[in-house]
């Protein structure tokens, strides 16, 4: 593979690390805060991305639909908060797997039937539609570039939020020791809530960026969902320092793996079946990572919780 | 406890009305389709609930044994060995060194970490089925022949395989239930209360629970032996998680802690999933708040519901 | 002066620049009660913890029985004849009582990778269990689910389950913590029962039992054995008053 190419990929790692990262950053404070496990978050990330494409549909403009469909992820993640997932914090963690596999497969059909099984196309934003010369005689499109820089730039105001803020300091402490917070007089009630939307919104926010580069179809949350998980078991639970540096890994093993192991394979088999097994044993390479770590780290890279 | 025999009771009623029902005018192709598919799920949410009910062990991954279980009989197809003289004791040794190698990882981690690392293994069997590109990749393999029993075509006589998958569901029941009342089951539900009272009487739980992961997993992998039969194909969906956590619905949906609630919750969870399609083509749009609320209001699943009735 | 069963030689532990244990040495001699007393956050529970095998010592030795044990697991050492009961009550409350019990007769009679008999008829485990639970005056209690005891009758199951891993020693982690006056006593007496059967290492904070009970004393504070002797010597002691000093009063 040509440096240029190799470039690509790392850079193509590099930006769904940072959109695992965004999915995963919800998802790994919900569950060191609250000890609940979501499924529901993949299509959040799911919703954000058709929120963004109708919208932006509707309004002609990506960045109107990006506007409104931020607000609308909230709402639609408190809606979900109120109606189903606050009865489930003091069940167990196969109660609430349960539940949220509920919501998943009422919410893929809803968004199937709304919009029907085909994939929507998001045409890029007219601004962001160039391309940057990486080198010469490589081109990189413009708008993977601003995505990865307003994934690090929301990494960046999540960690100022979260470890330099009043409310980051409650939800660290509640993901260290949830009773000691209660106990020291905050509504952990309303922490929840919040910290349960601002997830949803940044799922969201994911779904919308990733909406022009992969296609926007029903289940596509899915695997986002498990990828997320990889990350937040892989960055130790609740550790939003071990979910950006897991993402980052787990965004860059997929992707370069993806695109070496073929040609790897092609080293033992014919070419057909070279892509086939290259592909698969792609997939494969975050789930062996995430083992071999959990083998050596039970509770991950960065684990939060002391106890 | 009235609570222990009417499940038990409840459970017995099904099983007989399944053995009955070929002789009471259920014998057309597609009611024994229905009936081997939900034998067959009962039988490997039964070697769940065991494994998450019994031992403590939540997986996210028993699809995957299961899945181990179906594929040997695929790969074994594709070169012509069908007999059950070969099958079974690869497919047995195949499901059992999978939930072996997953297993001794999987034990080490705990709670969320641990449903988290067998869904993670799942996923990988998943990957590895679709990279089987000369047993259908990931457009699945249909059998050319069902498994022989010494080189007779038993299995495709629809009522012998009605009566065979009734037997392995019955000797699942009857095996898990045992293992649990042994004193081997004993350390397990011990564990799962308890972990740090059972090393303070003199035992390391991991042995025990590895054990009865891979007891779980082989049980499993047999289930797919007869699932990859009943249906006469193989594809990676079988292994995986949606899979998987279908088979926890079932084993919730009927009372964790309960074998006998495994196999009410399997049969609610086919008649559900066959009758709910034929109203709409949504129809996920109901089962997934069924779910929900099967979650939220029948804690105890359907035995807690009966019981809390009848109290 | 008998051959000691129990023999802590030097242990220590850091945690970060703290020394939680630090150069810990004693001995519990067959058939006596050795108390270790302290006030709270002396380095008790972590002492305890690397006595029984669940946090690793830095340095030092646990010899028991002639045997260096500082490498063994929990279940080993439990197997090896050092019981413990837990400062907070463990039990499996959803077994009756007397599974709870029959559970680590089992560790102590033969494998427990036996998969074909009910684990609940076998009458050598019952019986065993059966004899622990006389020992400790719950034998009526036998068939009641354990959750459902009262608090005093589980700080009893908790010791009939130690007795019932047969052991040498016993490790007993403030066996009277919560229990009432009556319950108090009872337990006393069952302890006192106990003493010449069993060597005991008891860490209590109720002074008055520790005094009517323990043949030797040590006092811990800040991870050091500040005084070792016996009752009278103890609490003449000018240092272990000045240890306690605010936390309670030592009774004369």
């Amino acid at each position: 593979m040509s440096t240029g190419l190799f470039l690509v990929q790392a850079l193509n790692g590099l930006q769904l690390g940072i959109l695992l990262f965004l999915v995963a950053a919800g998802l790994t404070l919900v569950f060191g805060v609250m000890d609940f496990i979501n499924l529901a978050h993949g299509v959040q990330y799911m919703l954000g991305a058709y929120l963004g494409a109708a919208l932006a549909a509707a309004t002609g403009s990506f960045w109107l639909g990006l506007l409104w469909a931020l607000p609308a992820a909230l709402i639609f993640g408190l809606l979900l908060e109120v109606l189903v997932f606050r009865h489930l914090y003091d069940r167990d963690h196969l109660s609430q797997v349960l539940a949220t596999f509920g919501v998943i497969l009422f919410l893929n059909q809803a968004v199937k039937a709304i919009w029907g099984a085909a994939p929507l196309q998001v045409p890029v934003p007219a601004l962001l539609e160039d391309g940057v010369v990486l080198m010469p005689g490589l081109q990189y499109p413009l708008y993977r570039i601003a995505v990865l820089c307003a994934g690090i730039a929301t990494a960046l105001g999540l960690w100022f939020l979260v470890e330099r803020t009043r409310l980051g300091m409650l939800v660290r402490a509640g993901a260290t020791n949830a009773p000691m917070v209660s106990a020291l007089g905050v509504d952990i009630r309303r922490l929840f809530m919040l910290v349960f939307a601002f997830g949803a919104m940044l799922a969201g926010f994911a779904g919308v960026l990733a909406g022009p580069i992969f296609s926007v179809e029903p289940g596509m949350g899915d695997h986002v969902l498990i990828l997320a998980f990889v990350v937040i078991v892989i960055g130790g639970i609740g550790s939003i320092r071990g979910a950006f540096i897991a993402a980052l890994i787990v965004g860059l093993t997929d992707t370069l793996g993806k695109s070496l192991m073929p040609d790897l394979m092609r080293l033992f088999l014919d070419p057909s079946a070279a892509r086939q097994t290259g592909a698969a044993l792609a997939s494969m390479l975050v789930y062996i990572a995430m083992a071999a770590i959990l083998a050596f780290r039970p509770r991950g890279l960065f684990p939060a919780r002391s106890g | 406890m009235p609570r222990l025999r009417l499940d038990v009771a409840l459970t017995l009623l099904v099983l007989a009305a399944l053995a009955l029902a070929p002789l009471l005018g259920f014998g057309a192709n597609h009611y024994l389709t229905l009936f081997a598919r939900i034998m067959i799920l009962a039988a490997a949410a039964v070697s769940l609930s065991f494994l998450v009910g019994g031992a403590g062990l939540a997986s996210l991954g028993h699809a995957a044994a299961m899945g181990v279980g179906a594929y040997a009989v695929a790969i074994l197809d594709a070169h012509r060995l069908t007999d059950i003289t070969i099958v079974l004791p690869v497919a047995i040794v195949a499901a059992a060194l999978f939930s072996l190698l997953t297993g001794a990882i999987a034990i080490r981690t705990e709670g969320v970490n641990f449903i988290m690392i067998t869904l993670a293994f799942g996923q990988m069997a998943f990957f590895t089925a679709s990279s089987l590109a000369p047993y259908g990749g990931d457009d699945g393999y249909t059998l050319y022949d069902r498994t022989e029993i010494f080189g007779l075509r038993l299995m495709e006589n629809r009522l012998f395989f009605h009566y065979l998958c009734l037997g392995f569901l019955l000797f699942c029941w009857g095996f898990c239930a045992m293992l649990l009342a042994s004193r081997f089951g004993r350390v397990l539900r011990a564990a799962r209360e308890n972990p740090l009272r059972v090393q303070a009487v003199g035992f390391a739980p991991y042995p025990f629970r590895l054990l009865a992961y891979v007891i779980a997993g082989t049980l499993a992998g047999l289930a797919g032996v007869l699932f990859a039969n009943a249906t006469e194909f193989v594809a990676p969906a079988y292994m995986g998680w949606q899979r998987s956590g279908e088979l926890i619905f079932m084993v919730i949906l009927g009372g964790l802690g309960r074998l006998s609630g495994a196999i009410l919750g399997a049969v609610l969870f086919v008649l559900l999933e066959t009758w709910l399609p034929n109203l709409t083509t949504h129809w996920k749009m109901i089962f997934g708040p069924l779910l929900i609320l099967a979650v939220l209001f029948m804690r105890g699943g359907l035995i807690g519901f009966l019981g809390a009735r009848r109290g | 002066m008998a051959e000691a069963l129990l023999s802590v030689q030097g242990l220590r532990k850091h945690y970060g620049g703290l020394a939680v244990t630090n150069d810990v040495s004693l001995e519990v001699l067959p058939g006596e009660i050795h108390a270790l007393i302290g006030p709270n956050g002396a380095g008790k529970t972590t002492l305890i913890h690397q006595i029984t095998g669940t946090v690793a010592p830095d340095a030092g030795r646990v010899v028991f029985a002639g045997t260096d044990i500082t490498r063994l697991s929990l279940p080993r050492r439990v197997q090896a004849g050092l019981a413990r009961s837990f400062q907070i009550t463990s039990i499996i409350a959803g077994f009756s009582v007397l599974e709870n019990v029959a559970l680590a007769a089992q560790a102590q009679s033969g494998s427990s990778f036996g998969f074909l008999r009910p684990a609940a008829g076998e009458t050598v485990l019952n019986d065993a269990a059966r004899n622990a639970l006389n020992e400790v005056g719950l034998a009526d209690r036998a068939m009641i689910i354990a959750g459902a005891l009262s608090h005093g009758e589980k700080r009893a199951l908790e010791i009939a389950i130690a007795l019932a891993t047969r052991p040498r020693l016993l490790l007993l982690d403030e066996p009277l913590a919560g229990a009432g006056p009556e319950e108090t006593e009872r337990l006393i007496a069952l302890l006192r029962r106990l003493k010449s059967r069993y060597a005991i290492l008891l860490v209590e904070h109720d002074m008055q039992a520790v005094f009517a009970l323990a043949d030797r004393i040590s006092v811990l504070a800040e991870g050091r054995i500040i005084a070792s002797g016996g009752t009278t010597e103890i609490r003449a002691s000018d240092e272990v008053r000045a240890a306690y000093l605010g936390e309670e009063e030592i009774p004369c």
